[in-house]
């Protein structure tokens, strides 16, 4: 955690850090009153999100003013949906987000909703995470004939599955009680529950989006770069000493994000995004964590996940822990992920063990081409995309492995978490 | 070219076959059944014969919508 000499920026978190308390008082004492029902403000806010440039922190990295002008439009008043369902094993920022500034959360909801003209905020947290919808509900019932509830905040305790996240799946769950991912041929074409447009924001977006009404676009873009403007929530997890939820600088290099968290070992490889993420290899540690230095190396933010492999571990043992997890997590729907994943699980599997036959390789590359894109939902391009990178970026020990030797990385203990 | 392509709806799809059947010159298959489709645009003498697949599928999991 961070010291007294920490300089970082960090407005997400800053009215934690100083007081320990998550209560309204603390948060208005904190950051001051927040402005909805002034007649100019639907005009400026809309600019200053505009020019702000803030994007979806969820992982889809998609321009929150867009979304807002799609929303705006609509016959019927639309619904936003909070997304604190933090589906991904190795991500906590939902959780310390929910459990430290749940108010910036409720700000930021019905800062949104007033943007779009809703008529209801839901706010998801997972059917298994009993803690934090208590640290919610909290916060909604602090608000409860105070004004600071324009909107009403219902709660809503979806499954807590890998997917269960996905926006359409959201959506799914909210109107039909199932949660599964839906086939959205023409993205453009905006989720519906029932009549309403459901505009589905991750709940660090809108923590941004609340601090973004009060403080204006300059002082979000004070922090990051010109493409990634703001900070952004890290959670850092494997071979390090303190794993936990770090905000940061959206630019900063990787490597100085995860000496945040003071990396026992030299870390050989870090997964970044999530288990649908990529690994990138020790010497691209020096890649600004924004969305266009890291495409260049196949990669994205996702979610702020950051899986520290320490130099000694196996990565192909944890690939293939990962991807069975991923395999397991498959909604059921569609034939390629349903089918798909375990196939390649279960390379990975007899690769990481030393028993694979020489076809694997080509067969293993063949499934990985043949599973994405093909799901309703990006899970299986997900899965396909972290086999990949794990093929490459192990190179060498995927030879290795192939070749029978016994791999010494298999003793070490595994950096996944569930 | 049409400004058409075919897209299959995976949730939909069970893996009948009919449409690799039908139109295996557009459709290919996978090692587990399930149709392979290109997205690309159709071949405007293919266009036919890719109505009468989608028409036969039994989960009406195949459709030509147009090229975004």
């Amino acid at each position: 955690m961070p010291t007294a000499t920490d300089t970082r920026v960090e407005p997400l978190l800053a009215s934690w850090r100083a007081a320990q308390r998550r209560d309204l008082a603390t948060h208005l004492a904190h950051h001051g009153p927040l402005s909805l029902g002034d007649p100019t403000w639907l005009t400026r806010m809309t600019k200053a999100v505009d020019e702000a440039g803030l994007t979806g922190r969820g992982g889809a990295g998609f321009p929150s003013a867009v979304k807002h002008r799609a929303a705006r439009g609509a016959a019927v008043a639309p619904v936003v949906v909070v997304n604190a369902m933090e589906g991904e094993p190795a991500s906590q920022k939902d959780a310390v987000l929910l459990t430290c500034v749940p108010h910036l959360v409720l700000d930021g909801a019905q800062v949104a909703a007033a943007l779009v003209g809703a008529s209801a905020i839901v706010a998801c947290v997972a059917a298994d995470q009993d803690v934090l919808a208590d640290a919610l509900a909290g916060a909604v019932a602090e608000r409860a004939g105070t004004g600071w509830s324009p909107v009403p905040v219902q709660l809503a305790r979806p499954p807590g599955r890998y997917v269960a996240g996905e926006e359409s799946a959201l959506v799914d769950w909210l109107e039909l009680g199932r949660g599964a991912p839906r086939f959205r041929p023409d993205k453009a074409v905006p989720l519906r529950i029932g009549r309403q447009p459901a505009m589905v924001h991750n709940a660090e977006t809108l923590a941004h989006l609340a601090l973004i009404a009060r403080r204006g676009p300059g002082a979000f873009r004070g922090a990051g770069t010109e493409h990634a403007p703001g900070t952004t929530l890290v959670t850092i997890s494997g071979g390090v000493e303190h794993p936990g939820v770090y905000e940061v600088s959206a630019g900063t290099p990787l490597q100085e994000i995860i000496a945040l968290a003071r990396p026992g070992i030299t870390p050989a490889a870090v997964l970044v995004g999530g288990y649908g993420g990529t690994w990138i290899a020790a010497r691209h540690l020096d890649v600004p964590f924004a969305a266009g230095p890291l495409r260049a190396l196949g990669a994205g933010p996702g979610a702020g996940v950051l899986v520290v492999l320490p130099a000694g571990a196996c990565g192909l043992a944890d690939t293939a822990r990962i991807a069975s997890y991923m395999a397991g997590q498959s909604a059921g729907q569609c034939g390629p992920c349903v089918f798909g994943l375990p196939a390649i699980a279960s390379d990975l599997a007899a690769l990481a063990d030393g028993r694979a036959d020489m076809a694997l390789p080509e067969r293993l590359r063949r499934r990985l081409g043949l599973v994405a894109g093909r799901g309703a939902c990006r899970h299986p391009d997900g899965v396909a995309r972290m086999v990949a990178s794990a093929l490459e970026v192990f190179a060498d020990d995927v030879a290795l492995h192939l070749a029978g030797r016994t791999c010494p990385g298999r003793a070490h203990p595994s950096v996944v978490l569930w | 070219m049409s400004r058409l392509r075919l897209v299959v709806d995976p949730v939909a799809c069970e893996a009948y076959g009919y449409c690799t059947e039908l139109l295996p010159e557009l459709i290919g298959v996978d090692e587990w059944g399930y149709p392979i489709v290109s997205g690309d645009p159709l071949p405007e003498h293919l266009v036919a014969l890719a109505r009468e697949a989608a028409r036969q599928c039994p989960r009406r999991a195949l459709a030509l919508r147009p090229t975004p």
